[in-house]
Order: C-alpha cells, then sequence, then structure tokens
C-alpha cells in the first residue's frame, strides 16, 4: 500500500521529561484492578466447578427449570426432561453436557469489548491503571495471534442471540409445573431475571451497535437503521453495568437451581 | 488558607528533578494561577504553555498528581492534601520545564487523507441534520493531545510512535469515516498504517478527555467494527463481491492530499 507523504516526520526516541517513575498517582489506583480480578476469577472457579458437576441442573418435579449453564442440553447423557430439543449428541454417562456449549457464551464473553478493556487491565497489566506503566516491554496490541482473534467478536454475538432465544423458552417453561398446572415460583422469576439481563448484554454489545446502525456512513439515507441504533446507543453506553449484571446473575441461576435440584431449599411458589 | 507544596519538575533534554515551591492557596484558583504566582515571585525562568485560561486552547495540559489535566481547570480545592506534583506530558519528548514538543501529533494529522467529496450536484450537496449531529462529539476536540499522553501504546513504547495514529486522529478518522459526503474509504489505512489494532481498548483516552468526548465507545470501536467488515467479515467480504464496490481502495484513499 502507498505511504501517505508527510513533511513532518516522526522522530523517535527524544528526550522525556519528568522523572522515570512507573506512575505518579498516589489515589487508589489499584483498586480497581483488583476488584476485578476478585470478581472475574471467583466466576471463573465457580463455573468450572459448576460445569464439571453433572448432576443438580434441572428441577423437573413439580417444576421445569434448568440451569442456563447447561442450556441448551444436547448430549444423551443430560438428565431426563431436561433437554427437550430431538437433537442429542452421543456422550458418555460422565460427559457434562456443559461442557458442549459453554464454549460460546465463554467466547463472547472472552471477546466482549468491555471485558477485554477490563482484563487487559486487571491481569495483563497493559496498562493497570491510566498513566500507570505497561508491565510489558513490547507491545503489540491486538494486531497478532492469538488476540487478532478479537475481531471475531460479532460471530460469538450472533451466537449469544442464539442462546438469548433458548434461555428465554427456558424462563418460559419455567412458568409450567408439571402436574400442578401454571404458576410463578422464585425460581420462575430467577429465570425470567436472567433472561432479561442477557439480552440488555447482548442489545448493548458494541458489535450489535455497529450492526443495527453504526456502519452506515448516512443515516438521513438509512431511516430505520438510524432508529434502531438510537435505540441500542444508550443501551450501550450502560453495557460495563449489564456486563456485570449478566455475569453475576447467571452464576446465582445456577446457585439457585443447583439448591433446589440438590434438595437443600425448596422453590417456594408465589402464585 | 493554608500553604501548600507545588512539586514541579524542572529541566529540559539533559535532565532535571523537582523543585519544591510553597505557596498560599487563595480561594478558587485553579493549578495555572499558582505555576503564573511561581512565576512571578520564585522562578520567572519556569516554562510554560497557556494562551486561553478557560479550558478551550487546550495548550496547558501537563501531569498532576500522575494524571494528565490541564492545568486551568484543575481546582487547587479539588486536589487531595499534601505536595501536587507537576510534570510535564510524558509521551512527548521535552523542551523545558512543563513544556514538551507536540510536533508527534503535527506528523500524524498531515497523515490523514482528507474528505473527498464526489462531484458537485446540479442542486449543490445536501447534509442531513441527523448525519450532522453525528461528528459534531468529534468536532468538541480542543487538541490538548492528552489522550495521545496517556495511550500506553505510545506512551510505554516509544518504538509504536511510527506506527499508530493515536485516539486524536482516530476521532478524526471515525468522523471522514461516518461523513455522508465522503467517499475515501480509509479502513485498510487505518488497520495497516495507523495501527489501530496496537488500541486495546482501555480507555484511558476518554477518562482523560476534557471534552468528554467517548473516544473509545464513539471512535475506535466503530472503526474496529468497520476494520472487521472491510477485513475480518467474510459475510461482508461476499457482499462487497456481489454488489459492485464504489469506495475508493485504501491505496487511492492514502494518495490524497491533505488539506
Ligand atoms: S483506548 Fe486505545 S487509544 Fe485509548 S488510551 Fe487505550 S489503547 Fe490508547
Ligand atoms: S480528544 Fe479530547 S483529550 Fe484528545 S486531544 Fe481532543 S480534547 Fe484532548
Ligand atoms: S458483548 Fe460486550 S461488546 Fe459485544
Ligand atoms: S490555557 Fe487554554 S486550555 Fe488551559
Amino acid at each position: 500500500m502507498t505511504a501517505v507523504g508527510s513533511s513532518t516526520k516522526v522522530v523517535l526516541g527524544g528526550t522525556r521529561g519528568g522523572p522515570d517513575v512507573a506512575t505518579l498517582r498516589q489515589d487508589r489506583w489499584w483498586v480497581q484492578p483488583v476488584v476485578t480480578v476478585s470478581i472475574l476469577t471467583a466466576f471463573v472457579i465457580y463455573s468450572t466447578w459448576a460445569a464439571f458437576q453433572n448432576k443438580n441442573y434441572y428441577v423437573g418435579f413439580d417444576r421445569d427449570l434448568i440451569s442456563p449453564f447447561y442450556s441448551p442440553c444436547l448430549a444423551t447423557s443430560c438428565e431426563a426432561g431436561a433437554s427437550n430439543s430431538g437433537f442429542l449428541i452421543h456422550t458418555p454417562g460422565w460427559f457434562s453436557p456443559a461442557l458442549l456449549i459453554l464454549i460460546f457464551p465463554l467466547g463472547f464473553r472472552l471477546t466482549c469489548y468491555y471485558y477485554r478493556r477490563s482484563y487487559y487491565r486487571a491481569f495483563w497489566w497493559s496498562p493497570p491503571a491510566c498513566a500507570v506503566s505497561d508491565a510489558h516491554a513490547s507491545y503489540s496490541g491486538e494486531t497478532k495471534f492469538p488476540l487478532i482473534m478479537q475481531n471475531l467478536h460479532r460471530y460469538f454475538f450472533y451466537a449469544g442471540l442464539v442462546f438469548n432465544v433458548l434461555l428465554t423458552y427456558d424462563a418460559i417453561r419455567a412458568f409450567r409445573q408439571p402436574g400442578l398446572g401454571f404458576g410463578v415460583t422464585v425460581g420462575t422469576l430467577v429465570l425470567v431475571t436472567n433472561a432479561t439481563l442477557l439480552w440488555l448484554y447482548s442489545l448493548s454489545c458494541h458489535a450489535c451497535r455497529h450492526l443495527c446502525g453504526g456502519q452506515v456512513r448516512s443515516f438521513a439515507q438509512h431511516p430505520w437503521r438510524h432508529k434502531f441504533w438510537k435505540f441500542v446507543t444508550p443501551l450501550n453506553a450502560k453495557h460495563m453495568n449489564f456486563a456485570w449484571a449478566s455475569l453475576v446473575f447467571v452464576a446465582l441461576t445456577d446457585v439457585y437451581i443447583r439448591l433446589v435440584a440438590s434438595g437443600a431449599i425448596t422453590d417456594y411458589k408465589l402464585f | 488558607m493554608s500553604d501548600v507544596t507545588m512539586r514541579v519538575w524542572r529541566g529540559d533534554a539533559n535532565g532535571g528533578q523537582f523543585e519544591d515551591y510553597t505557596v498560599t492557596q487563595q480561594e478558587g484558583e485553579v493549578v495555572l494561577d499558582v505555576i503564573h504566582r511561581i512565576q512571578a515571585t520564585d522562578a520567572p525562568d519556569l516554562a510554560c504553555r497557556w494562551n486561553c485560561k478557560a479550558g478551550k486552547c487546550g495548550s496547558c495540559a501537563a501531569e498532576i498528581n500522575g494524571k494528565p489535566r490541564l492545568m486551568c481547570m484543575t481546582r487547587m480545592d479539588q486536589l487531595p492534601e499534601g505536595p501536587v506534583t507537576i510534570t510535564p506530558m510524558k509521551t512527548f519528548p521535552i523542551i523545558r520545564d512543563l513544556v514538551t514538543d507536540v510536533s508527534f501529533n503535527y506528523a500524524q494529522a498531515e497523515k490523514v487523507p482528507a474528505l473527498l467529496p464526489p462531484p458537485m450536484p446540479a442542486d449543490g450537496y445536501r447534509m442531513f441534520q441527523q448525519d450532522v449531529e453525528r461528528g459534531q462529539e468529534f468536532r468538541k476536540c480542543i487538541e490538548c493531545f492528552m489522550c495521545q499522553d496517556v495511550c500506553h501504546v505510545i506512551r510505554d513504547h516509544e518504538d509504536n510512535k511510527q506506527y499508530y495514529a493515536g485516539p486524536r486522529f482516530f476521532i478524526r478518522y471515525a468522523e471522514l469515516e461516518m461523513h455522508p459526503l465522503d467517499t475515501n474509504d480509509r479502513r485498510d489505512l487505518i488497520r495497516e498504517e495507523m495501527g489501530l489494532g496496537y488500541c486495546n481498548i482501555t480507555k484511558c483516552c476518554t477518562e482523560v478527555c476534557p471534552e468528554h468526548i467517548k473516544i473509545t465507545d464513539n471512535a475506535i470501536i466503530p472503526l474496529k467494527e468497520r476494520v472487521v467488515d472491510a477485513q475480518y467479515d467474510p459475510v461482508a467480504w461476499l457482499g462487497r463481491k456481489i454488489r459492485r464496490k464504489t469506495k475508493r481502495s485504501a491505496e487511492e484513499a492514502a494518495v490524497q492530499p491533505a488539506p
């Protein structure tokens, strides 16, 4: 490609002013990375543990509740009733069905612009906080493998939409109480809240905002896409909040269903 | 009011050190006022840039307690107790004291391929309000270059300056790429030569921008998504092959002279 002609050349290596220290900040800039590391580590540990449990993820007696970590349940090793798709992948009995599907929500969150910001700062220290030195001597950002793969985020977004539809279906199913009819239990509300938060997380995604309308050069020529863009833009401004809320809630949903399924608590019927 | 120690970095390309100046704070003062008072009393040779004292010219950018800020917009009474450190912007070569050589930014500005409108239609060019509004945010930039200063891509890795336009120019590219009357396609240029991929969206530019421009959310991420359209999205690629490609290539865009 032709280089751009420019008379003012970038000169490298000029002497910099100020002291040669990692940072002069005296405020508690490390609080944010510490909080991020704590929450994300806790989530990773819990979800790995939960994904390998291969039990207590479905409540089929008087209730119809499935954990979001195990839905859609696509393995032949699924508990009876947990899977309601005709499509089943043949797996040995010890195989946890969660392992078949978790790559999609995991990939969606790993490539999310907001989580990227957070883990590059908190785990990779590149940079740990603004105006605090990068912990690495060389840096190529997202230009090389594997980080260039972050550009696949929109495909995980599409997959995420499919999951949202399925988890919404699970939430609707949660109104069903086999043998008793229909009703609302705490479990129903938990699954409905979980699905709602996941939709808000997806709709506020930056790739979503771009695909809705951000892509076009002229809003005047694409009035509908402008409308979609205007709808998702305020959600997008809250993407961080939805990212944390949906992450924490999806784990809490699994905890709740696990407690009910194991018999530790009963799912309280509201009406 | 109480006394405060101003710990100001004094020096030039041959080296320097902090000098402490103890001044009595006066009600409502900003850091720039105090620097001016130090010039008037203790250190007439203390170098700093300023012009408007209203947060609109962008000249007085420096680092206050380690963070890039405009000296004229930072109130003394909002800084924490204890000595206040004032250093020049770290990313650019030092000229003297608080004055740095920001010509890196001018070199990047010259590289931006200019707006290239289509031939004038018989009834003239027309632009609609919603399209005018879209770039409004980016035009608020006062060129203080604090976003460039804080960006770790060049702050901590001098070498990257060769390949990296920086956040201030990403908003310029975004404004042009969102311009309804522009026919240049700068997407390959942005990826290959302007180093968009180096940005890891850690948002420090957004944090320091005195004009509160959402640099990362509204300019850099939309540009990254445009690069995905052009480079990493097979569906879009197929769509382009099928429809006739009307945009200019990066090569053609690159040779467009700057204004
Ligand atoms: S978001 Fe990107 S451009 Fe902005 S400071 Fe961070 S790395 Fe630099
Ligand atoms: S974008 Fe904001 S921080 Fe960057 S140069 Fe412009 S006004 Fe300054
Ligand atoms: S899900 Fe966070 S940016 Fe797409
Ligand atoms: S003097 Fe103009 S921005 Fe501070």
